[in-house]
């Protein structure tokens, strides 16, 4: 009788000679690669490729439960979070893997821009790779979408309202987008479609023809000062580099693949544990009108950028941005295909980078706090500090009663408390004379709206009479200059107030 | 008596001339199955694509829809008020409430506004102390009256032509307020564009100073019933 060995080797030539394919996967993961690309740098593909794995595994588990019903989509997550066991461990992973899923790929596209990778003769590499990363952020938004919260509603609000704006078919877009006349179940299942079957499906042919051109052209090699690329030389120099350096890709290169995939899995593990799963926030009934939505990470600089953006730039801009960003990147190495590849000798380059990533950065940022946003309840939860209304007379303490009840302090901080929409008004009255804040408040301008409507006399001038006692650390008073002209004797400064 | 089916001669042992003759028919037919498969695809795919574009082909008509009566909203006062949307599906769930902004200006004169901000969508809230509507994403800001104070926002608030029967206030409900659809959509109407603060009214405005001003008046514009023809 056969040993068990030997049936099992038996069985492996069985299906071997059906298959055929230990050949070529062997073949394939045995490539050989320069020496020199067995790095660190060069493990954020593969990285990018396991977390897409890890978000496959852990989406259809959790489609095992989730219901992409506008009815009942927020009730499944709350069953996911609270009544299935682990369930709320699986949405966490799923989230954070999908944070990380992005960063790595953003990661990974930088790498390959900064060493000059998508040059000959990788350019449709990179093109592809391109797509995948759109592919991977509409992944994240159709996904916050899936959390069908408040956030989700008005999400997909914003993104009606940006629709909305392409000229001549703005309104077949909109429609298009939401799967009706209104966000509803409709909109749930267009999205959860696109999520589940259609963008993923397009992720796995991507990745698949990324992969297959990696294996044709080869990992790129380490880039060298003053080491041209040029489409008549350049892959006789990169067979010669692999026939003096070459290694396997398995196992010496891959090691460090294989073991950052397992460090990044640990991290995304750790984060779900410690972070818990991300949302569901509000129940979605735009009814519920006390919310302030907010996109996910990846997406608050979109966010930002559209509270700065000038009112008559902002549709002109959402519409040729993105396309003039994209096809940017996709033309890239059709221009810039030969050449210097390492960073040291392509100051732009890595003037862009660096540009880039400060203003992502810095819009990211303000995102998570939103300055330019009212804060809605701040005239009733910030109580104006009793330091400002020490030794005023009634009037000044009846103006200060009146800027709370105006609600002026959900744009405008005293002490550190209020919106930041507008100035702090702690110094007002060493910045501005009281006609110029007269002005201001009743007619408004800039960003200000005009009050005149809302304010009485008698409440402008206990208003005025209050911020004018609002000097900061006893910083005299703004002066007109245009007073000392007019008047050979102007009126004495205001009295100091402790 | 059966006739028995011949035996073709194999391709190798034909003369070179049948064999290129044979090969050009059969280049001939596969380009021809092509062809037929071109069309039969052409035709299999008007329907599919009907059927993907349909939402955005096909255009809402809305519906007249009660808010309630007319005591529910006060006269000089502006209430928050909702109503399920009439273009409202099974699936739907709380996503089809829809919410507005009602005031009422005289006792025959309203403005129904939509709750979303004409910048993104996001749902304004009426401060009556300062008479604005403020919007939470963008710091988009309104007038009582709708129209643009200041912020990101191209134009005023999105509002519902409204009627006015058996003591209740109906207003004509539609698809989702954005730039390009409209809240009410039985009519070809534009919404109406809103205009910001102008110079001129920025100068009325700006006569109300404290010496001069008698006392707070009503918006500096306000758009009648009759703008809004039911």
């Amino acid at each position: 009788m056969a040993s068990l060995r030997q049936r099992a080797i038996a069985t492996y030539n069985w299906l071997d000679l059906r298959l055929g394919l230990v050949r070529p996967l062997t073949d394939a993961s045995t490539h050989p690669t320069p020496a020199n690309s067995a790095s660190w740098l060069y493990v954020f593909g593969s990285a990018a490729t396991v977390l897409l794995i890890l978000q496959v595994v852990t989406g259809i588990l959790l489609a095992l439960v989730y219901s992409p019903s506008a009815n009942e989509a927020w009730n499944s997550l709350q069953t996911l979070n609270h009544s299935i066991p682990l369930g709320w461990y699986l949405r966490a992973l799923h989230g954070w893997g999908s944070d990380f899923m992005i960063a790595i790929v953003l990661l990974h596209l930088l790498q390959v821009f900064l060493f000059g990778a998508y040059k000959f003769p990788r350019e449709l590499t990179w093109i592809v790779g391109v797509g995948l990363l759109l592919l991977t952020l509409a992944m994240a938004f159709t996904g916050q979408i899936m959390r069908f919260d408040q956030d989700a509603y008005w999400g997909l609000g914003i993104g009606a309202s940006i629709f909305s704006r392409v000229p001549l078919i703005g309104a077949q877009l909109v429609r298009l987008l939401l799967g009706g006349p209104i966000i509803g179940g409709a909109t749930l299942s267009r999205l959860f479609t696109l999520h589940v079957f259609v963008i993923p499906g397009l992720l796995f042919a991507g990745v698949a023809l990324h992969l297959w051109m990696v294996l044709r052209h080869g990992v790129s090699d380490w880039p060298m000062p003053g080491r041209i690329v040029r489409r008549s030389t350049y892959q006789q120099q990169y067979r010669d580099l692999n026939a003096s350096t070459g290694i396997p890709f398995v196992p010496d290169a891959a090691w460090k693949d294989a073991v950052f995939a397992a460090a990044l899995l640990l991290a995304v593990m750790a984060c779900a544990f410690f972070f818990g799963p991300i949302g569901p926030g509000g129940v979605p009934d735009p009814t519920i009108i006390q919310t302030a939505p907010r996109p996910d990470f990846a997406f608050l600089w979109i966010y930002a950028l559209l509270a700065f953006l000038p009112t008559s730039l902002e549709t002109p801009v959402l519409m040729v941005a993105p396309i003039l960003i994209i096809a940017a990147l996709l033309l890239l190495p059709l221009f810039a295909g030969e050449g210097e590849r390492h960073w040291s000798h392509r100051p732009v380059a890595v003037l862009l980078v660096s540009l880039i990533a400060v203003t992502f950065g810095i819009f990211t940022h303000l995102g998570t706090y939103t300055p330019w946003s009212p804060v809605m309840d701040a005239w009733t939860s910030a109580p104006i500090s009793p330091k400002l209304l020490l030794n005023r007379t009634p009037l000044e303490r009846q103006g200060a009663l009146i800027l709370q009840d105006k609600q002026c302090r959900n744009c405008h901080s005293i002490a550190g408390a209020g919106g930041q929409r507008g100035p702090a008004l702690d110094a007002i009255a060493s910045r501005m004379t009281e006609d110029q804040i007269i002005r201001q408040v009743l007619q408004g301008g800039g960003n200000m709206p005009a009050y005149g409507n809302a304010l009485n006399p008698s409440e402008t001038k206990a208003l005025m009479r209050f911020l004018m006692t609002l000097r900061g650390s006893n910083l005299t008073s703004a002066i007109d200059s245009s007073t000392t002209l007019t008047h050979p004797n102007p009126p004495p400064p205001a009295p100091k107030t402790p | 008596m059966s006739e028995q089916p011949s035996n073709p001669t194999p391709p190798s042992n034909q003369e070179p001339s049948v064999r290129t003759s044979a090969h050009s028919r059969r280049v001939f037919l596969f380009k021809l199955s092509v062809a037929l498969n071109a069309a039969v695809g052409a035709v299999l795919a008007v329907p599919l694509i009907g059927y993907l574009l349909g939402p955005a082909i096909k255009k809402s008509t809305g519906a007249w829809i009660a808010l309630g009566p007319l005591t529910q909203f006060p006269i000089g006062e502006t209430r928050l008020a909702d109503f399920r949307s009439p273009l409202a599906s099974f699936n739907d769930g709380d996503t089809a409430n829809t919410a507005c902004w009602v005031r009422r200006i005289a006792a025959q004169q309203f403005q129904v506004f939509a709750i979303n901000c004409a910048h993104l969508g996001c749902p304004v809230r009426w401060f009556a102390q300062s008479k604005l509507f403020l919007c939470p994403c963008h710091g988009g800001a309104y007038y009582e009256d709708g129209t643009r104070a200041s912020g990101p926002p191209e134009r005023g608030l999105f509002q519902y032509r409204y009627q006015i029967a058996n003591d209740s206030l109906l207003i004509h409900a539609g698809e989702m307020p954005t730039l390009a659809t409209q809240a009410s959509c039985s009519k070809p109407m534009p919404l109406i564009q809103l205009s910001p603060v102008d110079s001129s009214v920025a100068s009325s405005v700006a006569a109300k100073a404290p010496e001069s001003a008698a006392s707070a008046s009503t918006p500096a514009s306000t758009h009648t019933r009759s703008e809004w023809p039911a």
